[in-house]
């Protein structure tokens, strides 16, 4: 493997590297020559050289809000990124149902649900239903699979159950409500029940909401994470690459 | 004046569908009843308090009623006679019931009209606690008057009341009219009300007692310190609507979420239960003189807000129509709509102006609350805030009631302070900047606003004639609201329902009812 030449970048304001950013904050006390000396420090702890302080406003009793600009000195070496990327490439409709009949011969089971006491059931329907998203029809619209939607507010527990009885190939999970990291806690838990329940092997289990990506998912040890902007067919194709294997 | 053309006969047939949709869930509502009308039978009466487990003394009296299958007679009716056999009050009754060896089996005992007498203090103290609230609200507000309309409303929901309080206080300084705190995630499948003031929270805070006291005390400071009457509003929706609307008579709630078919359609709560909730909550809150807020402004988030723009507005002549058979009056029926329409249509501005307009013209004398774009937001908390400057042109120009304002950063968390501060400068300056601009311009004779007008109002027309052949019942279970499909028997808390026997004893329902 070459070593990578290091690649350092910082934020573009008007010219390459001048690392521009602006900050709006509030901090609890009101407005006056020291609470404006007070921002521009708090932003230079912040690493924003020349802070300019461009707004000073009571926000509430004792309370102000600003808006800074300043030239950031932090710079990202972004060769030294790694991140996790679902690279599958995209299949079209035809692909999907064609691959699922001849290499697999009977349809997928898919069983999803939005768990915990999360009652946001747009997401999950926008893949699974067969309306879909954004005119990308929903995967119960596919030939090769076999579509169980639970809908929403449903326990960890009742949906490690249909999934068996179902005889689920794939179980997706949506966590929209985030407070507090309560998807994260609420995705652990569901991992930890079916290795328990000796169910995780034989499933391909999917993570998927606004706050979650590919990496915080295998994390937690999900096969795969989607976030906003997913299409149905974008999970299409994974289900397909990793279920039907390749030719 | 930027009127549409509404063509009064199908308002009125739309009404008539309504009415008749009411009638048949009316004839229903009039035969149940249920675990959280019993609770706030008992808790106006006088039966307060918990146990040290927390459990409300209401919940375990009632539900020991409700497991030896009496319930039906009404929660009164073993209190009234526990009080003819000396109980000193209607706790110490409703004590010796909920933690005694046994319960009164209501075999033969006092004669009715005794037990209907032994009431008549508790139930006069009851309607005395709501009306001194009315009263007080009524006073307070000739003093301290709120604000022009539109109604600048704003949500708080840091998850701890003291910090509610604080955020309270920070949003009437910005120029906030109302102030609502949202409940915390799983508060409205909770069976029961919880007790004091509470500091942990998901998504929001408990409605409790104790804190709509807190609330009430900072909103009231606000009002004094900002010379404008601060309101405050909480959620009753779930299984505790008559409970929670009768803490917030009690407590002086000058708004309350209060939608006939929302914890249905969105918390998966049986329709039987909540039709029968929503009944006597709404007759509570009638008598409190609190206006309710409608939540059809939901439908658009799970249903398409081009398409579906007519079941938004045949669901409040349903709602309108119940809420009249539970006493409330036009001027407490905030019937609710929303901008959502998806920002990338063409356009997408003048069809939700037809709709603010028809619905504004439609109920002319209701409170209109009119709720932001959410569902369409993004992260980009820069384009949200223009979203949210269109919302409040819509507003302002078709002369909304109360406005639940936008909050750039909807598709990321719960309101921070400085954002509240931000929405609240923005919707003083839009609200100010175009004041008149309704009665400056007209829409053009046949034109899309007015068009679009005229479509709305004819499918929702129609879809109530479908709703009314078909049943209301029939109708949700098809997804005719929302999109969302719920059986008449499915959902949470159907266990709770019992039908009334016979003889059936209510004196606080009766009152109202009066
Ligand atoms: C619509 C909505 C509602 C509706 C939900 C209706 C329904 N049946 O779903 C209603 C009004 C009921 C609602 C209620 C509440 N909501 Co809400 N709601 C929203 C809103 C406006 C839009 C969400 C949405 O539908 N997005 C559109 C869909 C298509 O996007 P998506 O979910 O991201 O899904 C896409 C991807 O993420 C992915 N995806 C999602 N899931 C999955 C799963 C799999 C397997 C895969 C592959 C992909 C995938 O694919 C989808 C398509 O691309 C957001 C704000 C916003 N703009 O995001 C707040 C929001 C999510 N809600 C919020 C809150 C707090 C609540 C409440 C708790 C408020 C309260 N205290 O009452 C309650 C929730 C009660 C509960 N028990 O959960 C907060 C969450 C804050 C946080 N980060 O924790 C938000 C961000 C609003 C806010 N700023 O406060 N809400």
């Amino acid at each position: 493997m070459h070593p990578t030449e290091p690649k350092l970048l910082r934020a573009y304001g008007d010219r390459d590297g001048d690392g521009m950013v602006q900050l709006s904050f509030t901090l609890p006390l009101p407005p006056s020559a020291r609470a404006r000396e007070a921002a521009r420090r708090f932003a230079e702890a912040h690493g924003l050289h020349e802070p300019h302080v461009t707004t000073m406003e009571a926000c509430a009793e004792g309370f102000t809000y600003f808006v800074v600009y300043g030239h950031s000195r932090h710079s990202v070496d972004v060769s030294r990124i790694e991140v996790p990327e679902l690279k599958e490439q995209p299949l079209t409709r035809d692909e999907v149902d064609q691959r699922i009949k001849t290499r697999l011969g009977r349809k997928i089971v898919l069983v999803g649900a939005c768990t915990g006491s999360d009652a946001h059931t747009v997401g999950i329907d926008a893949i699974l239903n067969y309306k879909g998203y954004a005119g990308d029809k929903g995967l119960e619209s596919y030939k090769g699979f076999e579509v169980h939607n639970l809908g929403a507010q449903v326990e960890n527990a009742a949906l490690a159950a249909r999934a068996l009885a179902l005889g689920a190939d794939a179980v997706l999970v949506s966590q929209v409500v985030t407070q507090r990291n309560c998807h994260k806690e609420n995705g652990a838990a569901l991992v930890e029940l079916l290795t328990r329940k000796g169910q995780r092997d034989g499933l391909v289990l999917l993570f998927g909401g606004p706050r979650i990506d590919h990496k915080l998912a295998l994390e937690l040890g999900f096969d795969a994470g989607f976030g906003p902007g997913t299409k149905p067919s974008d999970v299409a194709s994974f289900l397909v690459h990793r279920l039907c294997g390749e030719a | 004046m930027a009127q549409v053309p509404v063509d009064e006969s199908v308002v009125s047939a739309c009404r008539r569908h309504a009415a008749a949709i009411a009638d048949d869930v009316q004839t229903y509502v009039d035969r149940h009843t249920t675990v959280g009308v019993e609770r706030t039978v008992a808790r106006a009466l006088g039966a307060l308090g918990a146990d040290d487990q927390g459990a409300p003394l209401a919940n375990v009296l009632v539900d020991r009623y409700q497991a030896a299958g009496l319930l039906g007679h009404g929660i009164a009716l073993p209190l009234g006679r526990a009080l003819v056999r000396g109980a000193a009050s209607v706790r110490e009754a409703a004590e010796r019931l909920a933690y005694g060896p046994d319960i009164d089996l209501l075999g033969p005992g006092p004669a009715l009209g005794e037990v209907r007498r032994s009431l008549e203090t508790a139930t006069a103290a009851a309607l005395a606690a709501i009306d001194g609230a009315r009263t007080d609200r009524e006073a307070r507000k000739a003093a301290l008057p709120p604000a022009r309309e539109p109604l600048r409303y704003v949500i708080v929901a840091t998850g701890n009341i003291y910090d509610d309080a604080t955020q309270t206080r920070a949003a009437a300084f910005a120029g906030a009219d109302i102030v609502a705190v949202i409940r915390a995630t799983a508060q409205s499948l909770l069976d029961y009300v919880p007790e004091g003031p509470t500091t942990e929270g998901f998504g929001g805070t408990f409605a409790t007692q104790e804190n709509f006291r807190i609330i009430r005390r900072a909103a009231d400071e606000a009002s004094r310190e900002y010379g404008r009457y601060v309101h405050q509003t909480n959620y009753s929706s779930g299984l505790c609507m008559a409970e929670i609307a009768w803490m917030g008579a009690v407590e002086r709630l000058d708004m309350l979420l209060n939608d006939a078919m929302y914890g249905i359609l969105f918390r998966d709560i049986n329709m039987c239960r909540t039709f029968v909730d929503q009944y006597v909550s709404r007759r509570i809150v009638a008598r409190a003189g609190i206006v309710i807020n409608t939540g059809e402004d939901n439908y658009l988030t799970t249903a398409d807000a081009v398409e579906k723009a007519h079941t938004v507005l045949a669901s409040q002549f349903i709602n309108e129509a119940l809420a009249h058979r539970a006493g409330l009056a036009d001027a407490q029926i905030g019937l609710g709509h929303a901008y959502e329409i998806d920002p990338r249509i063409e356009d997408s501005f003048l069809l939700e102006i037809a709709q603010a307009q028809l619905v504004r013209q439609v109920f002319d004398r209701h409170p209109i609350k009119w709720m932001p774009p959410t569902k369409h937001k993004t992260g980009d908390i820069f384009q949200s805030h223009v979203q949210d400057a269109l919302f409040n042109l819509v507003g302002v120009t078709t002369r909304q009631s109360i406005e639940l304002l936008g909050m750039f950063s909807e598709a990321v968390h719960n309101p921070l302070l400085m954002d509240r501060y931000l929405s609240l400068k923005a919707a003083n300056y839009v609200f100010s900047a175009a004041r008149h601009l309704g009665e400056e311009i007209e829409w053009r004779r046949g034109g899309r606003v007015e068009q679009r007008a005229r479509q709305v109002l004819g499918e929702a027309h129609a879809l109530l004639g479908e709703v009314e052949r078909r049943t209301i019942w029939d109708a949700i279970e098809r997804g005719a609201f929302a999109d969302v499909k719920r059986t008449r028997h499915g959902g949470k808390g159907y266990a709770g329902v019992a039908a009334r026997e016979p003889g059936y004893l209510n004196p606080l329902l009766e009152a109202l009812e009066a």
